[in-house]
């Protein structure tokens, strides 16, 4: 049986503010994949996922499967210490009920009372898993996860990859990665995508990541190793 | 206690309450100043009442719409930042008012004066408030949402525009009935300063928001009672004992 396809991106393009930001895209998510998008700053990885969450007019066409439930989690919100939030305020404003509040902070590894905790006192890495937990409100079959560039250290940021594939696997989750650290890539997803504004490779990473396509990616001077898992 | 004292007190502590609870709304999205410069472009509004004698929140409102219209058209056709463009449409209210307004009966336009608030005057504001009141805690979380990041409440499919008109709309009514109580120019204090003290104060949105509301009421409350007891004018008052309540807050802040 084929398996069920989630979303079909074909020739899209963006531009904003008179510039071209993507460019002839074309690609294929299914049920149950782990896609990554990868590429350099300003490459057009975050406008992508807010493209696919129709945020922004585009070019080409978007067909996400019917009914489909989408969660997403930002990059960052730098706005949101301006105000003293409680992480329950943060996500009452989503309209979550209370027990699916404490479930899923369970489940992103939180214990009980955490959610009046404020999240002006969080960590980074705290932050970055209420932000999935956020995400994952109202059971979602699609997450879209923006990798944030800075504020989450080494060791959290290899938590997060691991709490997401985690998550994948118990909520039967498909995801959309945006990042730029290849080992993630191999680590965590099936399909990968290689944008610098032009799609520049596509398919699965142990196949499409050349030392080719990388240094078309980066321009000169990256370092290439793949990883043995 | 006489019947007008009563009538002061009814108005300052809803009008301070509401303006304390929609306070802490413009502090997150650094808007707090706004009502400022919306402030001062009702200066033309209370000038013409003032000459012509009818109520100042009543010549101070079209102005406030205008200046609000003004700042949504142009938020949506520019991207220059929500300060920028009240300083340059409020800039020039200030200019006009400056033109219009007789020197000798300013202080009312300048600092307000809600000591002499009729029965009638009264009744209006409180409806007002009572409707607006309602009408912000219905769209709290959402602005609140939009606050945090406008991109994330749209995937949560929040219409952004109608929001922002509805929460301009507001923050127009509570300046008009501000400018009555505190003056054009101090209008800006009587929603920024409780929200600043309730966030030194407070550990999430309830405590904030509610906690904004009941800093609004006692100072208000405060300011009239001092008005009272020393016949300085109110809205310096209501501001000071506000200031005061803010200066009191860093002292336990959370």
């Amino acid at each position: 049986m084929e398996i069920e396809s989630i979303l079909k991106v074909t020739n899209l393009s963006v531009v904003l503010d008179n510039q071209s930001i993507i460019e002839n895209l074309s690609f294929e998510v299914k049920r149950g994949d782990a896609l990554t998008i990868l590429g350099p700053n300003g490459a057009g990885k975050s406008v992508l996922l807010r493209t696919l969450l129709g945020l922004i007019p585009h070019g080409g066409e978007i067909e996400w499967a019917k009914a489909i439930k989408i969660g997403y989690v930002p990059q960052r919100l730098p706005f949101i210490k301006d105000i003293p939030l409680s992480i329950k305020d943060f996500f009452n404003l989503k309209g979550a009920p209370e027990k699916e509040i404490e479930a899923i902070l369970n489940s992103v590894g939180f214990t009980e009372d955490f959610s009046r905790k404020k999240i002006g006192d969080l960590s980074s890495g705290q932050f970055q898993r209420v932000l999935i937990a956020w995400g994952l409100v109202g059971n979602p079959q699609v997450l879209l996860f923006d990798e944030p560039m800075t504020g989450v250290d080494i060791s959290a940021e290899e938590t997060i990859y691991n709490l997401l594939a985690k998550l994948k696997e118990e909520m039967d989750l498909t995801i959309l990665l945006v990042t730029h650290d290849l080992s993630v890539v191999y680590k965590f997803s099936t399909n990968v995508i290689c944008l610098n504004r032009q799609p520049i490779c596509y398919g699965p990473p142990q196949e499409v990541l050349t030392p080719e396509s990388l240094q078309k990616l980066y321009g000169g001077g990256i370092r290439y190793y793949q990883h043995k898992h | 206690m006489d019947t007008q004292f009563l009538l002061s007190l009814v108005v300052g502590i809803s009008v301070g309450g509401v303006a304390g609870f929609l306070g802490s709304l413009m502090l997150g999205r650094r808007m707090a100043l706004v009502a400022g410069p919306l402030g001062h472009l009702t200066l033309p509004g209370i000038a013409l009442a003032v000459m012509y004698g009818f109520d100042v929140s009543l010549g101070a409102f079209p102005f406030v719409i205008l200046g609000i219209v003004l700042i949504w058209l142009f938020e949506m056709r520019t991207k220059l930042p929500m300060e920028a463009l009240t300083a340059i449409v409020f800039a020039s209210g200030v200019a006009i008012a400056f033109l219009l307004l007789p020197i000798k009966q300013a202080e009312a336009a300048l600092v307000g004066d809600i000591t002499k608030v009729s029965f009638a005057e009264a009744a209006v504001s409180v409806i007002l408030i009572l409707l607006l009141f309602s009408v912000v805690k219905k769209i709290y979380s959402k602005i609140v949402l939009i606050n945090i990041s406008e991109e994330l409440a749209k995937s949560e499919k929040i219409g952004i525009r109608k929001y922002n008109l509805i929460y301009l709309g507001s923050i127009a009514i509570i300046v008009a009935l501000g400018v009555k109580m505190v003056g054009g120019l101090l209008t800006a204090a009587l929603v920024a300063i409780p929200a600043s003290s309730a966030r030194n104060l407070s550990r999430n949105l309830a405590q904030y928001a509610f906690g904004a509301m009941i800093i609004g009421i006692i100072s208000s409350s405060m300011g009239i009672l001092l008005y009272k007891i020393t016949g300085f004018p109110a809205g310096p008052l209501i501001i000071l004992a506000n200031a005061s309540i803010f200066l009191i807050s860093l002292i336990f802040k959370r």
